[in-house]
């Protein structure tokens, strides 16, 4: 006796304000959630990072040792590690309990825009004003990176890695693609400075923002143009865009107050998100889950699909 | 016995006392002796042991301990409780009648060690002596030696650890019959002088019958502090009360009476007046060897005996040295400097050689006048002033020269001066005859000379060979450079050949006119890819050596002062302006041209002309820690591949078969430029955008019709070089049937966005006079359809800069 096949369910998305974390820490220029999506970052301009429940909204931990205001962070695979960039030029690793600063990485000769673990959380990979990703050892006690991607032409605003792949988004209006395994740089002509570059889930999409208000998803192998996404506002700050956990859905924030939520294969606006009145500064994506992490001025807002 | 009536005085009553006696009482019955009992302060009966006064009983019941008498402790020792090492003192085996009132160790307040009498510090005893004997009542200090803690200061301790012993005095050691002299000179002295006093100064009375060597040295005679008690009482000054200690010893006294020192004539009442010998003692020594009735003077009868005759230390005399005593050797004070004597420290010796003395120079005298600021001069050349006397030149100078006008400041010596100019200063004249010596040889020698020159360094081989055939020119053009400066050579050429500025912006020698003309020459024969431009701009008038310096300046200053370096052009846009510069180091797959990316990204046309792939190394160490295979194994390259080679631009490349004659370089062109990983797909937007283009272009003024023309024109020599493929020569449809290499996309597209940027209503006036200089110069005209795409993605890195300047706001 077959059961029925269970009714596939609609795409959920993020719509009730859950929680609202008044961080503290002056204006929250980046909020990450971890790699199990658990605990939350947010990255403030009061040189404070701080490590938040996100089922709870408790104040776990605040890290401080940067310089400057902290620009982006990323939690390693096992949570035991942190890093964080900033304005100050450094990248920092974290110990998660401890709170110490286990490592403090300088060479960038601008402010440090993003930071990425690897899988393994074995390199550190940040992308600066400069216009170099710099990749770290976080191995070994060297303090000179291991390699210096100096391709880019303007500086670097985004960076994100998949498994043997590194996507990095630049000012000059290019995603590069580095492919280690293939030993090979794509680079993908958008013309508009970039300022948020992602993988989809599944690997084979890369989505990239970029100051001409739209949002591209490129196939990754050819670099043909998926989809575009317009509508939003995104003219003047670096402002984070992002898919859904199960690719879905195509999420960017907008200078408008406003976080803009497309359907991924028609392109058509499913969800306009009010968040306030200023610029949503951040925003990131629950790895499994509908739960959505928004950032504007000193809060931060988890969004989930139902008022539990 | 306490009585309560006198209650001031406080006395220590033992023992219970007796009741007080009453007359009509009867007399009690005396108790008797087995009656007579002892009882402890609990109550216990005590009985009597021995047979007088007997010990009490001890412990219990006249046993030891407790009632099980002593019970033995039973060693007991775990992992958890070690046993803790049990010292057993004489206390554990008293109890508390041992430790009572009348015990054997009473327990009781008692001075510490520090307070109770240890060693005595004897110089400060001797001090405090005589402080009681100045003081009014004689010996008043006895109480407070009593009470007073006796401890060694530091400084004795130091003393004892150089040698020193109680007793002695302090400092280098004396010869004996200095200090008896010393002595004997010191008891002649009248006046108020402290006596000598102590029991030390009875040693020197036996000094005499001692057989005391020349080089024997013996401690110095100890001194008696000096006194400084504040004056008290209403005494004149020098007072001092009866000096006891003088009235026993009795020696070296004054034979005068003296008001002030009362003792001797009191000792000499005491004692007889004794007054004769200065060595009579009245109570003296150690038995009072001189009997009352004794008035000889014979002395000594007994020993008398001073603690310095003794070790105070046990093997604590300095080992070997033996410096003390009479056992010390010979040879003692002949090897030491007599100025210091007393026992060195260890660890250190004494230097052999004395301190140099410094020289002092005392600073010199400054003139009433000076003020110290320094004024310059300026110099003067006085060579330039022609005309002048040299008096008036001298005078001049001194003056401070303001009536001169500085015409030409001296360069540095006279090596900064060629022989022309030194001819000129001199006002001598030019030499007649040959400059060179290779004019005074035979043409077919100078020949076979700059040949054998030539075989000998190779890399000039060229220029010899020009040189040899210029040989008949005066200007003596040769090899002398050599190949250290051949190399310059050629990196000057390089940095110099076909750069279009004419503003020279650096004048190096400008202070010289000629040589600066000459350096402008060889400046512009560079720029034309003259090889042998060196040679053909120097100065043919001046020797050998001059013009050997001279190249060598040229070549210098020519590399120094080259054209914006190309070492920044891989990562800016605008260095793609010397794109026909050859050989700088470029990354190896160039990134294509932004404008036609740029017009498919407005056409949303992403894909293959947005899309560009570069070969990219990455770290071995950065594949490890990524957990994959190094995807090229064996190349030391990391990033971007890059080569040392021709940049080139498209039309270069089209027009490959083009000799350039007018540089003159034979560079090997570079291999076609590495095809991207191109699928077989095919878009369909290649061919009409091209079309369009076309179009678009044919529609345009006359001058972009030409450029038409002239890509036509390279199409189809390409073509024709590809002539293996057999393809006909149709260049619309030959892009359909078959895909060309990606150059030819690079050729069109960025041809036609010359064209679009002159055509479209952007198109700014530059670029029209650019097109313009290119139709008057056909040979350039590659170059500045090249440049005129370097401006406009100028135009381009702006925008990213003012986007820039948005994201850091």
């Amino acid at each position: 006796m077959a059961f029925p096949e269970p009714r596939p369910q609609l795409p959920q998305l993020p719509q009730h304000l859950l929680k609202t974390l008044d961080c503290q820490q002056g204006a929250v220029r980046a909020v990450r959630f971890n790699a199990d999506g658990n605990y939350l970052l947010s990255c403030g301009s009061d040189k404070s990072l701080k490590l938040w429940s996100a089922s709870r909204g408790t104040l776990l931990k605040t890290y401080s040792g940067h310089g400057y205001e902290v620009l982006d962070a990323d939690g390693s695979y096992d949570n035991s590690q942190l890093c964080s960039c900033s304005s100050d030029k450094t990248v920092i690793l974290w110990d998660v309990a401890t709170g110490q600063v286990t490592r403090k990485l300088r060479g960038h000769a601008g402010k440090v825009n993003c930071v990425q673990f690897n899988e393994e959380a074995t390199v550190i990979l940040s992308g600066s004003i400069d216009g170099t990703v710099r990749c770290w050892d976080t191995r070994s006690r060297r303090f000179e990176p291991i390699q210096v991607l100096d391709e880019a032409r303007d500086g670097i605003s985004s960076i994100k890695v998949a498994q043997h792949e590194l996507l990095t988004g630049s000012v000059d209006g290019r995603v590069r693609r580095y492919d280690l395994r293939m030993g090979q740089l794509h680079v993908d002509f958008i013309s508009s400075p970039i300022t948020c570059v992602c993988f989809s889930q599944d690997g084979q999409c890369t989505l990239s923002s970029s100051l001409d208000s739209t949002v591209r998803l490129l196939d990754k192998s050819t670099g043909e143009m998926l989809g575009e996404y317009k509508g939003h506002k995104m003219k003047g700050y670096k402002l984070d865009c992002c898919l859904s956990s199960k690719d879905t859905h195509v999420l960017s924030c907008s200078e408008d107050g406003h976080v803009y939520c497309w359907d991924l294969v028609e392109g058509s606006l499913s969800l306009k998100l009010p968040v306030g009145k200023a610029v949503v500064q951040s925003l990131s994506f629950h790895p499994t889950e509908t739960c959505l992490l928004t950032a504007m001025e000193g809060r931060v807002q988890v969004w989930g699909a139902e008022i539990s | 016995m306490a009585s309560d009536s006198d209650s001031d005085e406080d006395f220590v009553s033992y023992g219970t006392p007796l009741e007080p006696l009453e007359e009509d009482e009867p007399l009690k019955k005396p108790v008797p002796l087995h009656e007579q009992t002892v009882k402890d302060e609990k109550g216990r009966y005590q009985r009597f042991h021995g047979a007088f006064t007997g010990g009490f009983s001890a412990g219990y019941f006249n046993t030891v301990g407790t009632k099980e008498g002593w019970a033995p402790s039973t060693f007991v020792s775990s992992r958890q409780q070690k046993a803790e090492k049990h010292h057993v003192r004489p206390e554990d085996f008293m109890d508390e009648e041992d430790f009572g009132e009348h015990g054997i160790a009473p327990k009781e307040i008692t001075t510490s060690q520090e307070f109770s009498s240890g060693r005595r510090d004897e110089i400060r005893e001797k001090a405090r002596a005589v402080n009681a004997q100045a003081a009014l009542i004689p010996g008043d200090t006895l109480l407070e030696e009593l009470i007073a803690p006796a401890r060694l200061s530091i400084g004795v301790e130091l003393l004892r650890r150089m040698g020193w012993k109680e007793g002695q005095g302090v400092g280098p050691r004396v010869k004996r019959k200095a200090r008896r002299q010393q002595t004997d000179g010191g008891s002649r002295v009248y006046g108020c002088v402290l006596p000598p006093a102590g029991s030390e100064d009875s040693e020197d009375q036996d000094d005499d019958e001692e057989f005391a060597p020349e080089d024997v040295t013996f401690a110095p005679k100890d001194e008696t502090p000096v006194d400084f008690t504040p004056k008290v009482g209403v005494q004149g000054l020098g007072y001092r009360g009866l000096d006891p200690g003088m009235a026993l010893l009795g020696r070296g006294a004054p034979e005068h009476i003296d008001l002030f020192r009362p003792q001797s004539e009191a000792r000499s009442r005491l004692f007889g007046g004794a007054q004769r010998g200065s060595r009579r003692g009245g109570v003296a020594g150690q038995a009072f060897g001189v009997g009352a009735m004794e008035d000889d003077d014979d002395e000594e009868v007994y020993h008398r005996d001073s603690m310095s005759r003794y070790d105070t230390v046990l093997g604590g005399e300095e080992p070997g040295d033996g410096l003390y005593g009479w056992t010390a050797p010979q040879q003692y004070t002949k090897k030491r400097d007599a100025s210091y004597l007393g026992k060195i420290l260890e660890g250190f010796t004494l230097a052999q050689k004395p301190a140099d003395e410094k020289t002092i120079f005392p600073p010199p005298d400054l003139p009433r006048d000076y003020r110290p600021v320094h004024h310059f001069r300026p110099s003067v050349d006085v060579s330039v002033l022609s005309g002048v006397s040299p008096a008036l030149a001298e005078a001049l100078r001194a003056s401070r020269g303001h009536m001169v006008k500085e015409e030409e400041p001296q360069q540095g010596g006279r090596h900064q001066l060629d022989s022309g100019r030194r001819r000129t200063l001199l006002g001598e004249d030019a030499l007649q005859g040959p400059s060179s010596v290779m004019e005074l040889l035979r043409p077919e020698d100078r020949q076979r000379l700059l040949n054998l020159r030539g075989s000998s360094n190779v890399p000039s081989t060229k220029t010899t060979f020009l040189v040899s055939h210029d040989a008949l020119q005066p200007a003596g053009r040769s090899a002398v450079g050599g190949s250290a400066s051949c190399g310059l050579q050629q990196d000057a050429l390089a940095a110099w050949k076909g750069v279009q500025t004419s503003s020279q912006t650096f004048r190096p020698f400008e202070k010289n006119p000629s040589k600066q003309a000459r350096y402008e020459l060889y400046l512009n024969r560079l720029k034309q890819g003259d090889k042998d431009a060196l040679e053909q701009s120097l100065d043919p008038a001046v020797t050998e050596w001059e013009r050997s310096r001279e190249r060598d300046e040229f070549v210098r200053a020519s590399i120094l002062y080259r054209p914006s370096s190309s070492s920044l052009s891989s990562r800016f846009t605008s260095a793609r302006q010397q794109e026909d510069e050859d050989s700088v180091e470029v990354s190896r797959d160039q990134e294509g041209d932004v404008d036609d990316k740029q017009a498919a990204v407005n056409m949303k046309m992403f894909g293959k002309l947005t899309r560009e792939t570069f070969e990219w190394h990455p770290d071995k160490l950065l594949c490890k820690r990524f957990n994959i295979p190094v995807p090229y194994p064996g190349s030391g390259v990391v990033g971007l591949p890059k080569v040392k080679r021709d940049k080139f631009s498209v039309f270069n490349f089209l027009t490959v078969t083009e000799s350039r004659d007018s540089s003159g370089t034979l560079t090997e062109y570079p291999p076609a430029p590495p095809n991207p990983p191109e699928p077989g797909k095919r878009s369909r937007w290649d061919v009409s955008d091209q079309k369009k283009r076309e179009e678009e272009a044919k529609k345009n003024d006359p001058l972009s019709e030409l450029l038409s023309a002239a890509r036509n024109q390279t199409e189809t020599r390409l073509e024709q070089t590809s002539r293996t493929e057999e393809e006909v020569s149709e260049p619309a449809d030959f892009t359909e049937q078959d895909r060309p290499p990606m150059d030819l996309f690079k050729a069109i597209f960025a041809g036609s966005s010359d064209e679009k940027s002159s055509s479209s209503s952007e198109g700014d006036s530059n670029d029209e006079e650019d097109v313009k200089d290119a139709g008057e110069q056909p040979l350039n005209l590659f170059n500045v359809a090249s440049s005129s795409v370097a401006s406009s993605s100028a135009v381009q890195t702006g925008e990213q800069l003012k986007h820039t300047l948005r994201f850091t706001g």
